[in-house]
């Protein structure tokens, strides 16, 4: 019998190997703050953010309403632009280049840099269609290409099983879980670098929710991903790192369980366990 | 660093009251053990075969409330998915009520131990040293009980320290017995039935170790068990959070 490393089944060895741990510090850098002010008009919405977002990793942004989450994660490709008197002093490095550089191309760093909003907004074409607009806008209509990116970016959004008899329905047939699926099939069609993912499950129902959440954990592989949730077993779930916001300021960023289970900072505390500060 | 008033400041005042409750039921539950250790020490020593019988019967209610405490655990767990300082506090009692029911455990085998040294009569040496650690671990019980009441790390350390006086004192002890009998073979029955109760009450110092480090986890959210205690000084409590 054989009985050096093996008990009942079970590999005893595992027992011995040291769980792994994230050091931040230690990451490759994909997105890089150092030091952001955004104004709307006179009012400030960010105060000196500085922080790295990882490479390859999920990054999850938790905080009250209002404490500048979704307006951080917006900086990053620029989404704030679009808001009339948005002001942001400061730079945001992508691979070492400054995205608010003048010679910056928007529509090219939005391709870059994905984004997913809260509720599914797939454009009223067919499921094909909507995968490959992002392709059609680069110019790019040969039938092969958009036909493979279609069937791989519908695999790599776990949606193609369910959709593939049925690629050219309209978008708008499927079920809400389904349509955000779309949506973010539709932004890895262009393979972008980062996935910005604004609440992408606050319209979804729970099982809906626990498939986006399994993609998101099989997409880190290939893309840096930053998500915004309001919900904190959520960013438990899903996350490597957690950045707590609050007020406009960045309070605490640190590996997902350390800080759900022995934060750094009082406020997040608070926070996470529901008190009032 | 986590205190005892913030227990009580969350937003869901039904969440607030769940997990007073819940700590008040252990320090219940740490309370009649804690009675439990000291009557069996109480009817071995003094030979009281009837507070040993109640020792033992008082045992089932104890196992009771492990059972009543690790499910409204479970029922916090499934319905409030705590974080941070409320899941250490969950997690700590968990833990904490396996150990206060071991020690429930070993009281009532001392409490056997008593009724069987009563019925042999003559009362054989080694009561001495009975009395002088049940009352050290008596001891730890109480303070690892109120160092969790009160969280307070300093006095859990200082309650996890103390374990290795009682494991030398145990050590003595049992060179001492085990010199007796060599003297007097006849004795061997009963000294061995005294060894079993002293083999029991190191053990309760072990659980109140136990019990102590998980206060230490509590507060700090560090975990100390098998690490050299010696290292966590008060100054380790020095901490960021304002």
């Amino acid at each position: 019998m054989q009985h050096e490393s093996h008990s009942h089944g079970i590999d005893i060895g595992a027992l011995g190997r040291k769980k792994q741990t994230l050091d931040l510090a230690s990451e490759p850098v994909a997105l890089e703050v150092p030091g952001l002010n955004l104004f709307y008009g006179d009012k400030q919405a960010l105060f000196d953010v500085s922080l790295n977002i990882p490479k390859n990793r999920v990054t999850a942004f938790i905080g009250p309403s209002g404490c500048g989450k979704s307006t951080l994660l917006r900086t990053f490709n620029r989404m704030n632009d679009l808001v009339d008197g948005c002001r942001v002093d400061g730079e945001i490095r992508l691979d070492g280049h400054n995205i608010y550089a003048k010679s910056v191309d928007v529509a090219e760093l939005r391709r870059r840099v994905g984004m997913v909003f809260q509720k599914p907004n797939p454009f009223p074409k067919s499921i094909y269609e909507n995968v490959v607009y992002g392709l059609r806008l680069q110019g790019i209509n040969q039938k092969r290409v958009l036909d493979e990116t279609v069937e791989w970016a519908l695999k790599s959004a776990a949606l193609w099983d369910e959709v593939k008899d049925r690629l050219h329905d309209s978008a708008l047939g499927l079920s809400g879980g389904q349509q955000q699926r779309l949506v973010i099939a539709r932004t890895v069609a262009v393979q972008p670098e980062v996935l910005l993912l604004d609440e992408p499950c606050s319209a979804l129902d729970p099982i809906s929710t626990l498939k986006v959440e399994e993609l998101i954990h099989e997409l880190k592989s290939k893309y840096t991903i930053v998500i915004v949730t309001h919900n904190m077993q959520q960013a438990a779930r899903v996350s490597d790192y957690t950045a707590f916001m609050y007020m406009g300021k960045l309070i605490e960023l640190g590996d997902t369980d350390t800080l759900f289970t022995n934060p750094a900072k009082k406020q997040t505390e608070d926070y996470i366990t529901g008190r009032y500060g | 660093m986590i205190n005892k008033d913030s227990l009580t400041h969350h937003i869901s005042a039904q969440f607030n009251a769940e997990l007073e409750e819940i700590r008040s039921h252990l320090l219940a539950m740490g309370g009649l053990v804690e009675k439990q250790v000291t009557d069996a020490v109480n009817a071995l020593v003094d030979a009281d075969s009837g507070l040993a019988q109640q020792v033992r019967e008082v045992d089932a209610q104890i196992n009771q409330m492990e059972r009543d405490i690790d499910e409204e655990c479970v029922r916090i767990l499934a319905r409030r998915q705590p974080a941070a300082s409320d899941l250490r506090l969950i997690i700590s009692i968990s833990k904490s009520v396996i150990d206060l029911e071991r020690i429930g455990d070993e009281a009532t085998k001392i409490a056997k131990r008593a009724i069987e040294l009563c019925e042999d009569g003559q009362a054989p040496r080694g009561y001495v040293e009975i009395r002088h650690i049940g009352e050290q671990v008596r001891k730890m019980v109480q303070e690892a009980l109120d160092a969790f009441a009160r969280f307070d790390a300093d006095l859990a350390l200082s309650v996890a320290q103390y374990d290795k006086i009682v494991d030398r004192e145990y050590k003595s002890a049992l060179r001492e017995l085990a010199t007796y009998m060599m003297e007097d073979p006849r004795s061997i029955s009963r000294v061995l039935s005294v060894i079993w109760a002293l083999r029991s009450l190191e053990r309760i110092g072990d659980h109140a170790r136990n019990i102590a480090e998980l206060v230490i986890y509590l507060v700090r959210g560090t975990d100390v068990r098998h690490t050299g205690l010696a290292k966590q000084g008060p100054a380790a409590a020095a901490d960021d959070k304002a």
